[in-house]
């Protein structure tokens, strides 16, 4: 199953710990997580489901391409990580 | 006497509670760290929204239900998706206004009888209304839809933002709201629709043809009267200006101490010709005139006004006072102002003296006394 992380820094406003999720792409997999922390939704992501300007989802490794469907696919054993970008230095 | 003022600064909300000997002093630290651009206090419900704006992770609203004991994380407005084939608004300098929300700028609870209302402004300008205390919110479309919103620009941020909503004390579908820059609106029926209110105001930063155009109006704050709910100050990018019929008329008074520039006014609840201002130096420096940090009185309707300095710095001081960080407390005998280096200043005697709270706390965007 893929396995979803976040920033320690989010951890201070909400509780996020990992877990494995479902989904075949960004948004099946956080949706899934969402659907148990529901709080940390609007942490990551804005009212119309993007990815917050100063907030990056990495896949693998990758940072993903689609930041407002997240139609990034997702494999079975895909780590996902949610973080800060580094904007304002 | 009101006994606890709120500061929501850029680093965390902090109490700071009157002792028995009258020396005001901070007692309790909330979401240090954190930056707050609102705090409200609802004393009749022991209830305090403050609101955090995230560098990374949005706008946020916690609760509290016993004067900040404890605290509860609830829903932020939220604005609608564009629909099918709608375009975004692009403002006067052709840049798209964003949908979402940037900050929230204005937090007030609804009439007395309207258990669990409260109405939030936002950057961008939307005006959200939530009926449960802020477990759900809902934008009113009527003024997000209205075709003038287009004409509204950014004023003191870069996109349009609601930061005054006064609801009339005797009639809670009656409200006025301040929006820079957007001007002065009113709905008498709750919010289904809305008229400007800006006759008399006056814009000169706008080609002269226009400085009369309402949605040109940049009111840094607008605050009403509890008792005479029909008077409204407004203190505007221009000057400052007073109606005495709930907006229909505003009057411009064209000298006030050092400066008719500034953010904040406070009126007195029950004697609407008394208010006062922090001013500063015309909108190209902002700084205090002089670098003397002085308060302004007026208790004629803004024919005189008093200049207050005993306890305020008098050289080098360079605080700027924004538009939520001065308030009045509901006998109209304490105020309290914070500005952007951090000091906190409270009277208790209508600003003839200042105590000082702190000249060491971060800047300092909203103050609100429990009432």
């Amino acid at each position: 199953m893929p396995h979803v992380s976040f920033t320690s820094n989010l951890r201070q406003h909400v509780a996020c710990p990992e877990a494995d999720v479902q989904g075949s792409t960004v948004g099946a997999a956080l949706g899934d997580y969402f659907a148990t922390h529901g709080l940390v939704r609007d942490y990551v992501l804005d009212e119309h489901g993007a990815v917050r300007k100063h907030m990056a989802v990495f896949v693998d490794g990758e940072m993903i391409s689609d930041r407002e469907r997240l139609s990034d696919p997702v494999g079975p054993r895909a780590k996902i990580w949610v973080i800060q970008a580094l904007s304002g230095g | 006497m009101a006994e606890r003022v709120l500061a929501a600064t850029r680093k965390g909300l902090f109490t700071i509670e009157r002792a028995k000997s009258g020396k005001w002093a901070i007692t309790k630290t909330d979401f240090l760290a954190q930056n707050l651009p609102i705090v409200h206090a609802n004393a009749a419900k022991d209830m305090i929204i403050a609101c955090i704006s995230h560098g990374h992770f949005g706008q946020k609203v916690h609760r509290s239900r016993d004067r900040g004991k404890t605290w509860t994380e609830v829903k932020a407005p939220a604005f609608p998706p564009l629909a099918e084939g709608e375009k975004p608004v692009v403002d006067m300098f052709g840049r798209t206004v964003p949908s979402t929300l940037q900050l929230i700028w204005a937090m007030e609870s609804g009439g007395k009888n309207e258990d669990g209302r409260l109405w939030c402004g936002t950057i961008p300008g939307g005006l959200f209304r939530s009926d449960d205390a802020g477990e759900t919110w809902e934008i009113n479309r009527p003024l997000w839809d209205h075709p003038t919103r287009k004409k509204w620009s950014g004023g003191g941020a870069d996109w349009p933002g609601i930061h005054s909503v006064c609801v009339d004390p005797r009639d809670p579908k009656h409200i006025t709201l301040g929006i820079s820059s957007g001007g002065v609106w009113a709905t008498t029926d709750g919010g289904k629709t809305w008229e400007t209110r800006c006759k008399g105001l006056r814009a000169e930063y706008m080609p002269p043809e226009q400085a009369e155009e309402p949605t040109a109006q940049d009111p840094h704050i607008v605050v009403q009267c509890p008792g005479k709910p029909d008077h409204l100050w407004i203190q505007h990018h221009n000057g400052i200006f007073r109606t005495t019929n709930a907006g229909q008329k505003w009057a411009e008074l064209p000298s006030a101490g050092p400066s008719v520039f500034g953010f904040a006014v406070a009126v007195h609840p029950k004697d609407p010709l008394t208010a006062w201002f922090v001013p500063a130096k015309k909108d190209e420096t902002r700084i205090p005139v002089d670098g003397k940090v002085v308060v302004t009185r007026t208790r004629d309707g803004g024919k005189t006004f008093d200049v207050l300095s005993k306890g305020l710095p008098q050289e080098h001081a360079y605080d700027i006072t924004y538009r939520h960080a001065l308030d009045i407390d509901s006998t109209g005998k304490s105020l309290a102002f914070g500005t952007t280096t951090g000091s906190l200043w409270i009277s208790d005697d209508q600003g003839e003296s200042w105590q000082t709270v702190s000249e060491h706390l971060p800047p300092v965007y909203c103050v609100r006394f429990e009432k």
